[in-house]
This record gives C-alpha cells, structure tokens and sequence, in this order.
C-alpha cells in the first residue's frame, strides 16, 4: 500500500466533501478548456479567413477597419462607393472599351458621327475608302474623352479582381452583387467552395437574364431557400423595403465556415438594375474621365433617376430578361477585390491608390491580424484571467476542504505516527490528497469541456468550418503571446498540457499549509488514549 | 535486556514557567519476550510512560533504550523508524482507521514498517484472531470486539520485539476480553515478543508472571493526573 492509495482512500472515505471540492476544480478546469477552445477556434477561425485568394482591397476613402469589415466580414456599413470608371483602371484596353461602350457618352458620340456621317454623304456623295479613313480617325480622336483606346492604370499589375456591390439585404443576411468570378476563379487562389446544390450563377441566362443568385450555407438552412426559390433583398437595411425584383436561387454553398456563409450573392448586373441603385444620371459627370453625355434626367424611377432599373418596368419574366445592363455612367462599386500579380507590387499600388482621392486601399489580412489583437484577444485574455482566478477559487476551495478536515483527522493522523508513519510521510499523504483533488477534478473538467466541444462540435464546424473532435487539443501556442507579452523565444506549447504541472503546482500550493499542519500535529495530545 | 529505563523524568510545562512533574522512574527494566502487567490509578502516568516507550513523546530527562538503542539519542525520524520496525501499539480505542478494511488496516502497518507488505502473514494473523472471513469488512461493519482483534493484528503485524497494549480490553464485553487476551499471550510467547499492558483490571493483571504497580517505580507517586 503505497501513499497514493493511502491518500485516495482518505478522500473516498470523505466522498462528498471531496466530490464536491473536485467538481468546483472541475468548473475552472472546463472553462479553461473552453477558453483555450474559443481561442483555438478563433484563431483557426481567422487563419482560415486570412486565406483570402486577394490580397488587397480597393474602396472609397474611410477606415481601414470598416473597409475590411464590410468586404471581408460582411459586417458594418459601407460609407461610399467607388466610381466605375475608377474600377475599370484595373482591366485591360479591350474589357475596359467594352464596357465603355455600354456607356451615354460613347452612345452619343455613335449617334454624333452616324449624323455626321450621313451629313457627309448628302454633302459629298458616296463616301470612297480615304474618306472612310478619314471620318474613322476623326471618331477615333472624337472618341478621347470617353477614355478608351488604352489599358486600365492598373491593369498591368493584377491577376484578377472581383467588384463587390453591397447595401441590401436578405434577411439578417447581407446581399453581395458581384460578378461570377467570386466562385469561378477567387477559389483557385483562396478557400475551394463546394456547391451542396446547383451551380454557380451566370452573367446572364435566357431563364433569368441577369437575375441569379448563389446563398450561403447558414443562409439556405436559416431562410430555408433551396435551388429554384426566390429571393428578393431589401433596400438598404434588413427592415427596408423588399425590391421586387426577385433573383432565382441557383446554387447553394457548402458550409465554408467563413463569412461567405451568412451571404447572398447575386449577380452584379441584377443588383445594379434594381431601384435605387443605379447612380442618379444628373450626379455621373465625368469624374474619371468618360462623359456622361447622358440626356440627364431620362426616365427614372423611385429616387431614381434610372432609366434603365428593373423596377421602372412591370415585374415579368419577359420584361426582367429583356433588360439591358445598367449603362456606365449608373454603376458603382464598393469594394474591390484585387489580387496583383505578385506581393511585390502591392505596396507600390497601394501607395498610387491611397494617394490619390479616388479611392484607398487596405491590406485585408494585416487589418485581420490587426482586428484579432485589437477584438479578439484581449477578449480572450479577460476570459483567461477569469477562468485563472476560478481555478485559484477551486484550489482555495480544496485547501480549506482539506484543512477543515484536518481537525477530525488528527486523531487518524496521529494513528498512522504511532503505527511508524514519520512526519515526512503524513505530510506527502495530505499533499497526495490535494494533488488527487486537484488533478482529478481537472481530469473531470477536461472531460466534462470536451464532452461540450465533441457535444457543439457540430454547431462549430457548420459555423465556423473548424472541426473538433473529443481528444482535439487546442492547438500550440506560443506561451508569451499567449499572456500577452512579447515573444522572447520560438517555443509552442500545447495550453491544455500546461494544466497538468499548472495544476500540480496548486495542489502543491494549496495542499501545504494543511500538510504542514499534519507535519507538526502533537502525536500524543491527538491520541489520547 | 531489550528495554531499559534509567532516570526517566517527564514534566509538563504550566503557566508562570512552573513545571508539572508526572513522571521520575529511577530504573526499570523487561526482558525479551517478558510480559508485564502495568497497574495504577488513573491519571499517574501510564499511558505518558507508554509514550515514551514507543517514542511518540520525548522524556525531559533520562535514558529509554530498546534492544540497546538509546532512543532519547535519536532523531524523531530515528524513532519513527525504530517504532515501525520493533514496536507494536494496541490502543483502548482501537484506532484502526475508517477508509480501510480489516486487512488494510493490518497491511498499513507494514507499510510504514518496512514498505514492502507481507499480505500472506496479514492474513494468517486475521485468520488467528477469528477474522479471516470479515478480511475486507471496514471497522465500521464490525463489532467492537471484532475491531480490537483487527487492531491486535495490526499492532503484531511486523513482528514486534515489544508490544504495548494500553488497556485493550476495557471497551470490550467479557468472552471478548479472554478472546483477545489470550490471543495476545499466546502470540507474545509464540513470537517471543515482550509485552507490556496497561490495566486497571486486577483480573486481567492476575494472568500475567510480572505485575508492576506504576506509583512504585515512579517516584511521584501522589503527581497529578497526566493524561
């Protein structure tokens, strides 16, 4: 019989008190598992959104932190969007022509020179090829101001870019209008997606002209919306009024764990035919170089001063698929998603961006970095200190359920002495008591945080895209960082491993004062007889 | 010779720096496998000489020596050492302990003894005191008489050179007390182990060789009660 079973046999025959004393460790040792769970998670969490595919994000001047928030989180408001023709700047001579052409200015300019050309062939006659040539350079020169003939600024310097379109809602849930290469190619570079159903949706179909979207894992399962329903966003704010526009479902997202989630992706060209958002005709003058030219004030509807908006026209399928896209002067953006063609050049755009007034931009995932030291962890290191301060409760709570039972124990204390036990060993006997106490009730606790993780793992995975199973440790950290202090050295540990000197060292610490008291009880006074 | 006493004086300390004598015991002596009867009045100090034998209290002066060892020389770590290893300690109370069963309550014993357990004789010397069946019964699912036979057991399970029994079998019914005392003699004199008991029982004193009356060795023989 060794002094472990001595001392696991004392704290069976107090088996309540000693019960009651290891499940108060056991709530500490829990939350210290939850904690270190929470930050495992959140830290994974935001790994996993660090990988974003992009690696810049180009918006209207403001803060860095709402920028990221709202492109990335799709959280917080946008303050303003940025003009089109600034997000042309990223694509190359032929796109930025072709979208130029679906412009006023470039239609009035077609117009001009179809009169003037019909002028000219009443003036002179049949129009011979040098005076064709003729009237197509002088075109070509009266086309300058609507900026085409040439590469975007910044085209030369970006691998793809994804214009994000946001303000309405579905739901709690945020509608994002952007263009099919969210899910065609951002995957390739970022986080793959997975469609549970459907595909992805198109830039125009003869089913749903531009009027398709894909929804997000929590969306589909909160909304239950599946492949064929319909969603119409609100304007605005999830309590604005509904659009009537309708965008038809035709693909829904695995979970991903990420913000994507909880979103509604529609396709640009719809969002931007919807009411209220076409940019008012009278405010498109040419910022950017491109003429608005547009017979200001041509229709509208609502606020709006859209001819060409979905809603100025009676909701049917037919009228919905004969819409043209949104002319350029109507559009705008509010963010964009650039990847450059390599790291280096980043720091170089950024600062020809930032420095003009046009738009800025953030690096997203030193802003994620920056939020999750500036939200997240100190957050987490309150919760620390908590959890640090109810498992210092617990070790007090096991010494004074210890000494308390010292009294009646004097006599037993006294028995094992005048059996040979020297002082020595009836000290090491209460300290293995504390030690049993304290680890058994933290074995309990991390049984107990685990069985809750493997109970929420679910719930977890489908939210956060993080898996945990029942033995998943939370995973190493560096122990300085993780108290907040500056890394001195390249160490990782696993927190969950520290418990166990962690917790060794309190029942060390609570367990000696009663130990002591044990060391120097009076051997013949307890006895007696 | 296996314990001697010379010149052993035991007092307590009283309020006003005065000093309570309780005990002078100028010599005495019990020879291996001697077995003694200690007779006295309540409260002269047998049990405080008892203590001091076992060396669970320090004399305030004088020589205690068992098998040769002066154990008033020695560290209380020393005398721990040498009570687990050649003394065996009945208490009237019986003492045994309540989270263990018979035979751990035996076996814990040989644990601090030695550190190594001799489960085979722990149970030869239930089986001897009549207890082989209730081996694994805690003290509380035994009788009183039961109890003291465990604790019997207990205090010979090291095979002891001296064995002290303070009144053992005043809390116990008569056909117990035989029981148990017999068991003791004929343990002690098959073991060749020296015993001394404490008693106020002339009858159970009649059954031993040796009887010593406490106020004749201790020279304070009208001293207050001690204990």
């Amino acid at each position: 019989m060794n002094i472990w079973k001595i001392a696991w046999r004392s704290v069976r025959q107090r088996r309540l008190p000693s019960l009651l004393t290891a499940f108060s460790m056991a709530l500490g040792v829990t939350l210290v598992v939850a904690v270190v769970t929470i930050h495992g998670v959140v830290t994974a969490q935001f790994r996993n959104n660090a990988t974003l595919g992009y690696n810049m994000i180009v918006g209207a001047k403001g803060g860095n932190l709402q920028l990221t928030l709202n492109s990335v989180y799709y959280l917080s408001k946008p303050v303003e969007n940025i003009s089109y023709p600034f997000y042309l700047e990223f694509f190359d001579q032929e796109t930025r022509d072709e979208r130029i052409r679906e412009s006023y200015a470039y239609q009035a300019h077609e117009a001009a020179w179809r009169a003037a050309e019909l002028a000219s062939a009443c003036a002179i006659g049949p129009i011979g090829p040098w005076h064709r040539a003729s009237l197509d350079a002088l075109k070509g020169h009266a086309l300058r101001p609507c900026d085409m003939g040439r590469d975007g600024r910044f085209a030369n310097y970006v691998a793809f870019v994804i214009p994000l379109c946001m303000g309405d809602y579905f739901g709690p849930f945020r509608v994002v209008g952007t263009t099919p290469d969210m899910f065609d190619v951002l995957p390739e570079y970022g986080r793959p997606v997975v469609f549970e159903e459907g595909r992805n949706f198109r830039e125009w179909t003869p089913e749903n002209g531009y009027f398709e979207a894909v929804v997000g894992a929590t969306v589909a399962r909160e909304r239950k919306v599946r492949v064929g329903d319909d969603v119409n966003p609100a304007h605005g704010d999830p309590e604005g009024h509904s659009h009537e526009n309708a965008f038809r479902v035709v693909g829904v997202l695995k979970p991903t764990g990420t913000p994507n989630d909880r979103a509604v992706f529609v396709n640009m060209e719809g969002f931007l035919l919807m009411a209220d958002h076409a940019k008012p005709v009278a405010d498109a003058g040419d910022e950017d170089g491109t003429d608005a030219g547009a017979p200001s004030g041509s229709g509208g509807s609502g606020a709006g001063t859209d001819s060409r908006s979905a809603e100025a026209r009676p909701e049917s399928p037919d009228a919905r698929l004969a819409l043209r896209p949104l002319p350029l002067e109507q559009r705008e953006v509010t963010a964009v998603l650039v990847r450059t063609v390599n790291p280096f050049v980043a720091a170089g755009l950024q600062n020809v961006i930032n420095e003009g007034d046009k738009a800025m931009v953030v690096q997203p995932i030193a802003e994620i970095y920056n939020l999750l030291d500036l939200i997240v962890t100190p957050v987490q290191r309150l919760l620390l200190l908590l959890t640090v301060m109810i498992i210092c409760v617990s070790g007090v709570s096991i010494l004074v359920s210890i000494y308390n039972s010292m009294s009646e124990r004097r006599h037993e204390i006294a028995v094992m002495r005048a059996l040979g036990a020297s002082r020595v060993t009836v000290m090491l006997i209460i300290l293995s008591e504390s030690c049993i106490l304290s680890l058994g009730g933290g074995a309990m606790g991390w049984l107990i945080g685990h069985g809750l993780n493997w109970t929420a793992s679910s719930v977890i995975e489908e939210r956060t895209g993080v898996a945990i199973g029942f033995w998943s440790l939370a995973p190493p950290v560096n122990p300085y960082e993780f108290i907040g202090l500056e890394p001195r050295h390249e160490i990782l540990v696993w927190p969950e491993l520290l418990l166990i000197p962690l917790l060794v060292v309190l029942a060390i610490g609570v367990g000696i004062l009663p130990a002591v008291a044990a060391y120097r009880a009076d051997v013949a006074e307890s006895l007696g007889k | 010779m296996l314990l001697e006493i010379e010149e052993l004086t035991k007092h307590y300390p009283e309020p006003g720096g005065r000093r309570l004598p309780i005990l002078d015991v100028p010599r005495f002596a019990l020879n291996e496998g001697e077995r003694m009867a200690l007779i006295g009045r309540s409260g002269c100090g047998k049990t405080t000489l008892l203590h001091i034998i076992a060396g669970l209290r320090s004399p305030s002066g004088g020589r205690v020596a068992l098998d040769g060892i002066d154990l008033t020389r020695l560290s209380e770590q020393g005398r721990d050492r040498i009570r687990a290893a050649k003394i065996g300690y009945v208490f009237q109370t019986f003492n045994l302990l309540p989270a263990f069963t018979a035979l751990e309550n035996v076996l814990l014993g040989m644990t601090f003894a030695r550190g190594r357990l001799n489960p085979r004789r722990a149970r030869a010397l239930l089986e001897r005191v009549g207890l082989s069946d209730r081996a694994h019964h805690k003290p509380r699912a035994l009788s009183v008489g039961e109890q003291q036979r465990v604790a019997v057991a207990r205090a010979l399970a090291n095979q002891p050179r001296l064995l002290l029994a303070d009144e053992p079998t005043a809390n116990v019914d008569p056909a117990n007390q035989d029981r148990i005392l017999d068991l003791i003699h004929e343990t002690c004199a098959e073991e060749s182990i020296a015993l001394i008991m404490v008693t106020h029982a002339m009858d159970v004193a009649r059954r031993f060789e040796r009887i010593e009356r406490l106020e004749e060795i201790n020279r304070i023989a009208k001293g207050p009660a001690a204990s």
